[in-house]
C-alpha cells in the first residue's frame, strides 16, 4: 500500500508535469500503434483484396496500373481493347466468368463503371455476392444505375433519384453529359472497392454522347474469374509472353504485393519516425522526473527519516515513471483510435478498402509494454539520484 | 540494561578546505527505557548530528551505539533504516510533514515502513492529539501548533521504544510550546516510549527532572 501511495501522491503533487509527460507518451504510443496497424492492415487488405476476381485482362500496360484501374478503380485506364478480346477470353475453358468493364465517366468524382448484369452473380467473398440491398438491378441497355453503398451514402442518392454523368474520371462541372440516369438500386456493403462505384450497363459508357464512336465496340478491361486459379499460368503465358497487344494481370494479390514491395522503404521510414517519437517521449519522462529531483529531495529525506529504505525510494521513482507511461498508454489508445479512424476513413474514401481500427494486432500489447518498460528504464537515472539523497542534509527546510 | 547506551561515539566532517571537523565526541551516554531526558544544547553543540547518529540516519566514524540491545554502529544503512522504522520516533523542529499528504496519511507513513499501516491506531493517535476532526487536512490547512501535533502522532505511530525530539517547540509560540511539550511527554509515557529531547529553551528544560548539558557531554561542542 505504501509504494502505490507514494507514487500516487508524487504524481498528484507534480500534476502538470505528469499530465504533459503522459500526453507526450500518449501521442508517441498512439502514433506507434497506429503506424503499425495501418501499415499491416492496409498491406493485408490490399493484397487480399481481389473483389472476387483472379485476374484482369486489359490493354498492354503495367500489371499494377491495370489492377489499380480495374479492381481498385484508381488511376487512369491504360487503354481500351476490342470487344472480341472479351469474347475470346470468355470462351476460354479455364475461365469461369469474364466480366467486361468500361470506364471514362464520373458523377461528382465517383466513377461510373459500365458492365453486364453478370456482376450480380460474382462472389466477392465466399458465399457473398454483389447483392442489391435496396431497389433492383439495372437493366441492360437502359439508363439505369446501381450504386455502391459508400458512393450512395456520400452522394446522398437513393432509389428513384436521377443524375447526369460527367465526362472523365475526375469531376469537372463543364463536362456534363446530356444523358439522365435513374438510380434503380443500391448494393449492400461489400467492403470492396465496388462500394465506391456507380455501376451502369456497359452500353451506357460505350454509347455515351461525346465519346469516341469507336469506343462503342471497345471495353476498358475484363475481370476474370478462373475455374482453377492455377490456370492463370497458361493465360499469362498466352497473353504476356506470346502476345504483345494485351496484358493479363495475374495473380492480383502478387501484383498488389509488388506495389507494397516498392514502397517498403516508406514503411521503414514511418516505423523509424514512430520509434524516434517514442524514444523522445520516453526521454521526456526521464527529463521531467530528473528535473524535479531537487524539489523532491526534502520529501525523500523525510521518508527516509521515517524508515523508508533507499531501495524503496529507488523503486518509488522507477514506478512513478512507469505509472506515467501507464497513464500515457491508456490515453494512447484514444490517440490510436483517432489516427487509425482518420486513416481508415481516408483509405476507404479513396480506395474502398476497409480497415478495422478495433481489430486485434500484437502491437496493441507490445507497444504499451515497450513504452512502459522503456519509461521505467528511463526512471533508473533519477531513481539513482533519489537513492543517493543525503538524508541528514535534506531534512533541513529549504528556505 | 539501558535502552540506549553510547560509548566513545565520534563523528566528523571534512571541511571545504580539506580539514576535519569533529562534531560529535561523546565518551558515554545512557538512557533507560521509558525515561524522559532533556539535553540542553546551544547552536553548534552538535545536537542534531547526535540525534541523527542515534536515529541511524548518520553512521558514526567510531564508537558504539547500542539501542534496545542492538549495536547500530556496525549495521549497514538498510539495517539502520529498519531499526529506525521499528524502534524510533523522530520529532523535528520544523515538523517535516509531507506537504502532499493529509494528517492521517502522514501518520500512516510513520508506521508503514515498520510495523505496517494500522488505520485505526493512526486515527486513535490523531484523536489523542486533538485532531480527530482534521484527519483529511493537508499540513498547509493546519495551524503551526496543529502541524506539531501531527508530527507528535507520527513519531508515535510505529510504537517506538525511543522518541527523539530536536527542538520540538522551537517553531511554536509560548502557549503552544507549553501545550506541545506536555503533549509529547504524556503521549510518550502513555505509549511506553523513552524520550530524548534536545532544546536550548530554558522553560522547556525546566519541565524535565533529568537534564544533561550536551556541551559537557560532547567534547567536540564549541
Amino acid at each position: 500500500m505504501t509504494l502505490p501511495l507514494i507514487v500516487a501522491k508524487s504524481l498528484r503533487q507534480h500534476l502538470l508535469s505528469t499530465v504533459v509527460t503522459a500526453a507526450s507518451i500518449a501521442l508517441a504510443g498512439g502514433l506507434l500503434m497506429a503506424v503499425w496497424v495501418v501499415k499491416t492492415q492496409s498491406n493485408d487488405a490490399f493484397t487480399k483484396q481481389n473483389a472476387g476476381f483472379d485476374a484482369v485482362l486489359g490493354a498492354r500496360s503495367a500489371k499494377l496500373q491495370l489492377v489499380l484501374n480495374a479492381i481498385f478503380h484508381l488511376e487512369a485506364s491504360p487503354g481500351n481493347l476490342p470487344w472480341t478480346d472479351y469474347e475470346d477470353i470468355a470462351k476460354n475453358a479455364a475461365v469461369a466468368l469474364a466480366l467486361p468493364i468500361a470506364v471514362g465517366d464520373n458523377y461528382r468524382g465517383y466513377r461510373l463503371v459500365g458492365t453486364t448484369t453478370n456482376l450480380f452473380s460474382v462472389e466477392h467473398a465466399p458465399g457473398r455476392k454483389y447483392r442489391v440491398a435496396e431497389g433492383e438491378e439495372f437493366a441492360a441497355g437502359y439508363m439505369e444505375a446501381v450504386l455502391g453503398s459508400f458512393a450512395a451514402r456520400q452522394l446522398k442518392l437513393k432509389v428513384g433519384d436521377k443524375f447526369h454523368p460527367y465526362h472523365g474520371l475526375n469531376f469537372d462541372e463543364k463536362q456534363k453529359h446530356e444523358e439522365l440516369y435513374v438510380v434503380t438500386g443500391i448494393l449492400e456493403p461489400s467492403n470492396t472497392p465496388a462500394d465506391r462505384v456507380i455501376w451502369i450497363p456497359l452500353e451506357g459508357i460505350q454509347n455515351m454522347k461525346g465519346h469516341d464512336a469507336k469506343s462503342a465496340a471497345e471495353i476498358s478491361a475484363v475481370l476474370v474469374k478462373l475455374k482453377n486459379p492455377i490456370a492463370g499460368r497458361g493465360l499469362e503465358l498466352m497473353y504476356n509472353k506470346q502476345g504483345n497487344r494485351l496484358t493479363f494481370a495475374w495473380p492480383i494479390a502478387q501484383v498488389v504485393a509488388e506495389l507494397f514491395g516498392k514502397i517498403a522503404w516508406f514503411d521503414k521510414v514511418l516505423e523509424l519516425v514512430a520509434w524516434l517519437v517514442a524514444a523522445v517521449a520516453t526521454g521526456s519522462v526521464l527529463a521531467s522526473i530528473y528535473n524535479s529531483m531537487n524539489e523532491r529531495r526534502r520529501d525523500i529525506a523525510i521518508l527516509r527519516a521515517l524508515g523508508a529504505r533507499a531501495h524503496t525510494i529507488f523503486l518509488a521513482v522507477v514506478l512513478e515513471c512507469a505509472a506515467i507511461a501507464v497513464l500515457g498508454m491508456i490515453a494512447a489508445f484514444a490517440v490510436y483510435l483517432g489516427i487509425t479512424g482518420v486513416a481508415a476513413h481516408i483509405i476507404r474514401t479513396e480506395t474502398g478498402v476497409v480497415l478495422n481500427a478495433f481489430a486485434w494486432h500484437p502491437i496493441l500489447a507490445w507497444a504499451p509494454a515497450a513504452m512502459i518498460g522503456l519509461s521505467a528504464l528511463a526512471g533508473v537515472i533519477p531513481a539513482v539520484k533519489a537513492y543517493r539523497t543525503n538524508v541528514a542534509e535534506n531534512l533541513v527546510p529549504v528556505s | 540494561m539501558p535502552l540506549l547506551e553510547i560509548c566513545q561515539l565520534k563523528k566528523s566532517y571534512v571541511t571545504p578546505d580539506g580539514g576535519t571537523l569533529v562534531v560529535v565526541d561523546v565518551p558515554e551516554f545512557k538512557l533507560e527505557a521509558q525515561a524522559q531526558v532533556a539535553l540542553s544544547g546551544e547552536s553548534g553543540s552538535g545536537k542534531t548530528t547526535f540525534l541523527n547518529l542515534i536515529a541511524g540516519i548518520l553512521a558514526p566514524d567510531s564508537g558504539s551505539i547500542r539501542l534496545n540491545g542492538l549495536e547500530l554502529a556496525g549495521l549497514r544503512e538498510s539495517a539502520r533504516d529498519r531499526v529506525r522504522a521499528t524502534t524510533i520516533g523522530y520529532i523535528f523542529q520544523t515538523f517535516n510533514l509531507l506537504q502532499g499528504y493529509t494528517a492521517l496519511e502522514n501518520v500512516l507513513l510513520g508506521m508503514s515502513f515498520g510495523p505496517g499501516a494500522d488505520r485505526e491506531f493512526a486515527k486513535t493517535l490523531l484523536k489523542r492529539v486533538g485532531l480527530d476532526a482534521k484527519l483529511n487536512h493537508l499540513p498547509r490547512q493546519l495551524s503551526t501548533g496543529q502541524q506539531q501535533r501531527v508530527a507528535v502522532a507520527r513519531a508515535l505511530a510505529n510504537r517506538p521504544k525511543l522518541v527523539l525530539a530536536d527542538e520540538p517547540t522551537g517553531n511554536l509560540d509560548h502557549t503552544n510550546a507549553g501545550e506541545s511539550l506536555k503533549l509529547i511527554r504524556e503521549a510518550c509515557r502513555e505509549n511506553g516510549a523513552a524520550l530524548l529531547l534536545v532544546s536550548h529553551d530554558r522553560e522547556v528544560l525546566a519541565q524535565f527532572e533529568s537534564v544533561q548539558e550536551l556541551g559537557k557531554l560532547n567534547r567536540a561542542a564549541k
